[in-house]
């Protein structure tokens, strides 16, 4: 999966202004970075969108990572999720290739992973199946051997469970900056 | 005044620069922006200097920033004129400089169909922008200007773009709604540093035996030179400078050790590496400070403080990584410092300053640039602006000048960009017209940048020019010398031009120095003579600047013996 070090998980709450995705893949691509799948979509509050990215790297590399996606001005607030008890989610479409003959059989798994049959045509189908990214892989293992025409996956997002709004206090109990917020106020959390 | 009744977007923008306290900007006009000139022309109090390149505009405003601490404008117009701003952008985003760009765009209807000088300069520099705005409403023109100055000149400074197409700068008179405050929510630099990291640092200061100080522009960015000399002298901790940190600490005070780095003070170099700690202050651990990174003060625990918390730990992890303003956090940290003598390490350094003496000159009847520094220093007794491009005129000026007050060696650092002296040295005089600024270039960089000449003449701007002219990009010869075999392609200039009859074609004195005994006149008739003045210094016998620490290596591997060579030109 990661090709140095672990795969972390990264939530950033961003303005959703034009430009913000830009400057996130561009700051990704300046500095060398491997982002394995971004995601992003409005969140609970107007005007702002909720990020995750998921990266892949050592601590140090996802500690740059972090504070260097929170300097962008847009960016309101990044948290490393990776340690955290969370909620996965990735939603893939896959059309596998059935003829009559084999549908029955491509129906049953589908079932068992608890997937959906979203179209059916003579010659194809297509699969919506949502879940963390190695129950679709391992559908996709499975469909395989019926030929995969087309799949297409959202990328993985992801949630703090429990009543956290998602930010993550580092080891020392402060926030990124360890310090205050520009108004010589100590910004604890 | 305020201004009465609805204003067009030019006019907004040219409000919005006064309350944003501009009195003078730098730039060309061309199609897209010739609106904003319009009403530029409307605006005196808004001194605009005409530049002959945008190189040159957004270079000046480099240079007013770094002497002044204010916030650079410059205005270019879409397409090409944007395109020309971008190496002086890219410059002051790495030496952290706060400057405000604006250019002209095609308008709004011909966006994205590759329209007469339609480039996309927010895509080109989003990645050597703080930030950028396209600016496609003109009720957003005066939020986007206020917010441009806010992020360029709080936290980390640093350049950002406003690109407004000419039809928003044209549009309809609107109301001039000036913002009370900026909406950033996601801009939060810090200032004070969290109590639990000032004390962790305090306590590795209070151990430490045999501790250095390093600095770096962000002292000068913070302006925390005084509570830098109170720390400093409080703990009695020797301090050395990164290039850019030059002028941060008094030249000559008994702690000051001088620059380290690829080209420092062997004696600076050896402190880092036999210190215990290493105090990093608004510094980021460039390769052209360290060297080999694991070899770089390889026995020193490191206390970083640094504004910008994605510098700790990008380069060198710390032991006490300290995230805020230096000026506030050395205010923090001197209460809770105790005085210490460290006699055996002052002792120690000051064997090291004898083992390896501070740079001398050698022994020749030659012309040498280093005579030519050595002078000008002495002429100036630390008091001028000294703003240098790169290389060795660069290198030089940093080991022989004095510097006394903050900012008053303006040089580009991190880009490197040869010809930034000439415009950059304009700036700085606009910004600080009580002070002798000396532009001090190699033939190389000036040829770059020597069309703004003209801006100086026009403007009657009093830049004093030391050409070190050795007819050769000196620096690539010494890498040539020293790492490809000797082999000096492309780096000796044959065909330069007489830059004495190039200072009468601009209606300037030019004066040209062949002998070591004619170079301490020359600096003072230059300084005598109102007006811009170009001093022409005929070097024949070049040295590679030494000591050097190769790239890449570290202490071990300074090399200090120097070999002269004569170039023919």
């Amino acid at each position: 999966m990661s090709q140095n070090g672990h795969q972390h998980t990264l939530v950033a709450l961003v303005q959703d202004r034009p430009g913000v995705l830009t400057r996130v893949a561009s700051m990704f691509r300046r500095r060398g970075y491997n982002i394995a799948s971004l995601a992003v979509g409005k969140s609970e509050q107007l005007g702002l969108s909720r990020m995750t990215v998921v990266v892949n790297g050592d601590e140090d590399t996802v500690s740059q990572v972090t504070k260097q996606l929170d300097k962008l001005i847009e960016v309101i607030h990044v948290s490393n999720i990776s340690n955290e008890e969370t909620v996965v989610r990735e939603l893939a479409l896959i059309k596998v290739s059935s003829a009559t003959a084999n549908r029955g059989e491509i129906i049953q798994i589908v079932n068992l992973f608890r997937a959906n049959i979203v179209d059916v045509g003579s010659q194809s189908m297509v699969i919506e199946i949502t879940g963390e990214e190695d129950k679709i892989q391992a559908l996709y293992n499975l469909l395989e051997p019926f030929g995969i025409l087309e799949m297409l996956r959202t990328g993985r997002i992801a949630m703090v469970r429990g009543q956290s709004d998602g930010r993550v206090s580092d080891s020392i109990g402060i926030d990124l900056y360890g310090a205050g917020n520009g108004h010589g106020e100590i910004r604890a959390v | 005044m305020e201004p009465t009744g609805p204003l067009t977007g030019a006019e907004i923008v040219c409000e919005s620069l006064l309350k944003e306290g501009v009195d003078v900007l730098f730039g060309l006009p061309g199609g897209a922006v010739l609106p904003l000139y319009g009403a530029l022309a409307k605006y005196p109090q808004l001194r605009h200097i005409l530049v002959r390149h945008e190189q040159g505009a957004s270079m000046a405003a480099d240079g007013y920033a770094r002497a002044t601490g204010k916030v650079g404008v410059c205005v270019a117009t879409s397409g090409p004129g944007a395109t020309n701003l971008v190496t002086g952008i890219a410059g002051a985003m790495m030496d952290s400089v706060p400057m405000v760009a604006i250019t002209g765009q095609v308008p709004r209807p011909a966006i994205g169909r590759d329209a007469f000088q339609e480039t996309d300069v927010t895509g080109i520099t989003l990645p050597i922008t703080k930030h950028s705005y396209l600016v496609m409403d003109v009720a957003d023109v005066a939020p986007a200007i206020k917010e441009a100055f806010h992020i360029a000149r709080t936290g980390r400074p640093g350049p950002v773009l406003v690109d407004i197409p000419r039809d928003v700068l044209a549009a309809d008179k609107t109301e001039f709604i000036w913002p009370e405050q900026v909406d950033l929510p996601g801009y939060n630099p810090p200032s004070f540093a969290h109590p639990a990291l000032v004390s962790q640092a305090a306590e590795l200061i209070n151990q430490a035996e045999k501790p250095v100080i390093i600095t770096g522009h962000g002292v000068l960015t913070s302006q925390a030179s005084p509570e830098l000399l109170e720390f400093a002298e409080k703990t009695q901790i020797p301090v050395v400078s990164t290039l850019l940190g030059i002028s941060s600490f008094p030249t000559g005070h008994i702690l000051d050790l001088g620059m380290a780095g690829m080209h420092g003070m062997a004696h600076a170099i050896l402190a880092i590496d036999q210190a215990d700690l290493l105090i990093s202050l608004g510094m980021r651990f460039d390769d052209r400070v360290t060297g080999s990174l694991k070899d770089f003060a390889p026995n020193a625990k490191i206390v970083h403080v640094d504004i910008d918390p994605s510098e700790l730990g990008k380069n060198k992890k710390a032991d006490a990584a300290v995230a805020g303003d230096l000026k506030c956090v050395l205010q923090q940290l001197i209460p809770q410092v105790t005085p210490n003598v460290h006699i055996d390490w002052l002792r120690h350094i000051e064997s090291l300053k004898g083992e390896h003496p501070p740079i001398q000159i050698r022994e020749t009847e030659e012309l040498l640039p280093q005579h030519v520094l050595r002078e000008l220093s002495e002429a100036t007794k630390g008091d001028s602006i000294i703003v240098t491009g790169v290389g060795q005129h660069q290198m030089w000026a940093a080991q022989f000048c004095a510097f006394q007050e903050p900012n008053t060696l303006i040089t580009s650092g991190g880009h490197g960009s040869m010809g930034f002296e000439v415009p950059a040295a304009i700036g700085a005089k606009l910004g600080r017209p009580e002070k002798t600024v000396w532009s001090v270039a190699g033939d190389g960089g000036f040829q770059m940048t020597m069309c703004d000449l003209a801006t100086a003449v026009e403007n009657n701007i009093d830049v004093k020019f030391a050409i070190l002219n050795n007819g050769s990009l000196g620096m690539v010869y010494q890498l040539q010398d020293l790492f490809f075999d000797k082999d000096y392609f492309a780096t000796v200039y044959t065909g330069n031009p007489d830059f004495v009859k190039l200072a009468e074609a601009y209606g300037i004195t030019g004066i040209r120095v062949n002998e070591q005994s004619q170079v301490a006149d020359a600096i003072q008739q230059a300084m005598e003579v109102p007006g811009p003045v170009i001093i022409d210094f005929v070097v024949k016998e070049i040295d590679n600047v030494y000591p050097m620490i190769p790239s890449g290596q570290s202490a071990k591997q300074m090399l200090e013996e120097s070999t002269p060579k004569r170039i023919d030109y």
